[in-house]
């Protein structure tokens, strides 16, 4: 295990100790400790290693992650995950802003609440979140799946592309060209999977969700719209 | 950008710490906002005692004998301590208004930063850490505050540009985020009889929330009206004599965070802010929530 104290030695010798870390490894496991809300810690690492990091996060923590696993043991700040690759980043408390915006792979797990703009622009990231997430969450997101067990806030999923949307609790309101969809037996298993992974298998049922999706009207111009523009 | 920093103590051990406590979380906030900053600080000048806090571009002559010509002009006794380009001036509660009338008169360079029983505002333009040093903010005891560091992208990089404003008797606001209509709103409160020192869009933030309170509203439904009546991006701090209000607008996109315990509430555009006070570790701490409005009063 490699202990490195942020509040001693400091963000850029964290983070370039961790980029020189390339492929195999034999420093699997790392803790950071005193993170104190610092921006950017763990961002843009690329090795199959374990990260715990003791503390609350600010800006952008794990931010485009490649293959590693992130556990944040206290809150992130705004863009946690942000342009995600691959990997997995957990959260034990609540997410600010932007959680997981662009991802395009790995596994975002958030245990608390997450706030507005969750998965903003996301294009193949999974997402699951224990508790709330906020308004404007999915806007424009293009593939991948987010996974709510509380409630969604105001314009839930507005001008959605292929990304697959469940929420267990109450929705405020669906965005533009999004529509409730019918839970198929493929979704149920894709659920099932997506629970046991985020670690919320034992907090909800795939079958207590609803499938929220594009309603497919705004992908082509419209020339009956043209007055709009 | 910019940044905020509040603090509402709860336990009055913590009061002689106020502002060292408040020092070191705007300090941590100096990159959201290196080109000026302020903190207004409450705390009560004495039984039956006002104060009135001044600044000038030349303290040197403007803060000369002020406190006796002062003390000529409305026939009371005026204690003065001089902080760098501020200056505190201690008059009789009653004569608040008049002191500020005279003050006008006898040195018409001199602009007034806060008015009041508890309030006094220290603002320049500076780094957060230059900007406390010179005003010893440190060493100031109180029972709540807010600070305000600020990156301009609205107006001019003044003093009178800089946070916290206040437009009203123990009043104040900061601000980060922009108003896109604060012209009109500006126009309208000054047809309300609102008076302006800048052309700064948070003064008129400041001053919508001062007239509502003139007007008998309370502090809640004051910041509820921001939501209605003004257009653009905020999150606001308010202070009045006996409290503090936050309220961000529906989109949210300007950071909040907010921590409670048993001794205090703290307020930080981030959590970076909170990290070293007294008891973080256990705190509840949370996001504010968009268009909701939170106040503490004691």
């Amino acid at each position: 295990m490699q202990t490195f104290d942020l509040g001693k030695e400091g963000l850029r010798a964290l983070n370039s100790s961790l980029h020189a870390l390339k492929g195999q490894t034999n420093m699997t496991a790392w803790e950071v400790i005193n993170p104190k809300g610092a921006h950017a810690i763990a961002a843009g690492v690329d090795a199959p290693v374990d990260i715990t990091v003791r503390g609350s996060t600010g800006y952008y923590c794990a931010g485009m992650n490649k293959l590693a696993t992130i556990r944040i043991k206290g809150s992130a700040g705004p863009g946690v995950a942000e342009n995600m690759m691959s990997g997995t980043v957990i959260i034990d408390g609540d997410a600010s802003q932007y959680a997981g915006a662009t991802g395009r792979g790995g596994l975002l797990v958030i245990k608390g609440n997450a706030s507005s703009r969750c998965g903003i622009s996301m294009k193949g990231i999974d997402i699951v979140v224990h508790g709330n997430i906020g308004h404007m969450s999915c806007f424009m997101a293009q593939s991948g799946n987010m996974v709510v067990l509380g409630d969604a806030g105001e314009a839930l999923g507005d001008s959605l592309y292929e990304a697959r949307l469940f929420v267990r609790g109450s929705v405020k309101s669906l965005g533009a060209d999004c529509i409730e969809k019918e839970m198929r037996p493929e979704h149920i298993a894709l659920l099932s999977d997506l629970l046991k992974r985020g670690e919320a298998d034992g907090k909800a049922r795939p079958e207590e969700f609803k499938r929220y999706g594009s309603a497919r009207k705004l992908y082509n111009f419209n020339i009956d719209n043209a007055s709009a523009y | 950008m910019c940044g905020i920093v509040g603090l509402f103590l709860k336990d009055p051990k913590l009061e002689p710490q106020l502002g060292a406590m408040l020092t070191d979380m705007l300090i941590t906030m100096t990159d959201r906002g290196p080109d000026s900053a302020g903190i207004a600080i409450y705390s009560s000048a004495g039984q039956g005692l006002g104060k009135l806090t001044v600044q000038s571009a030349h303290p040197e002559k403007d803060f000369k004998d002020l406190d006796g010509d002062l003390k000529e002009a409305i026939g009371a006794p005026v204690a003065m301590l001089v902080k760098s380009t501020h200056a505190v001036l201690e008059v009789p509660l009653g004569q608040l208004d008049a002191a500020r009338a005279a003050v006008a008169h006898l040195r018409p360079a001199v602009k007034v930063m806060s008015s009041g029983e508890n309030i006094e505002i220290f603002k320049e333009v500076g780094l957060p850490k230059d900007v406390a040093a010179r005003f010893d903010v440190a060493k100031m005891g109180g029972t709540h505050g807010i600070g305000h560091t600020r990156m301009a992208t609205e107006s001019a990089v003044t003093t009178m540009g800089a946070h916290p404003f206040s437009t009203g008797p123990d009043q104040c606001l900061v601000h980060n985020g922009s108003l896109s209509n604060h012209n009109g709103v500006r126009r309208e409160l000054k047809r309300l009889g609102m008076t302006f020192e800048t052309e700064n869009d948070t003064e008129v933030g400041a001053a919508f929330i001062s007239q509502k309170l003139q007007t008998g509203e309370t502090l809640g439904r004051a910041l509820e009206a921001t939501l209605t009546d003004l257009d653009g991006f905020f999150t606001f701090v308010v202070g009045t004599h006996n409290g503090f209000g936050v309220v961000r607008d529906p989109i949210a996109c300007k950071p909040a965070v907010m921590a409670e315990t048993d001794q205090y509430v703290a307020f930080g555009s981030e959590y970076r802010a909170l990290v070293n006070l007294p008891g973080i570790e256990d705190a509840r701490v949370w996001e504010p929530e968009p268009a909701t409005v939170y106040f503490w009063e004691r």
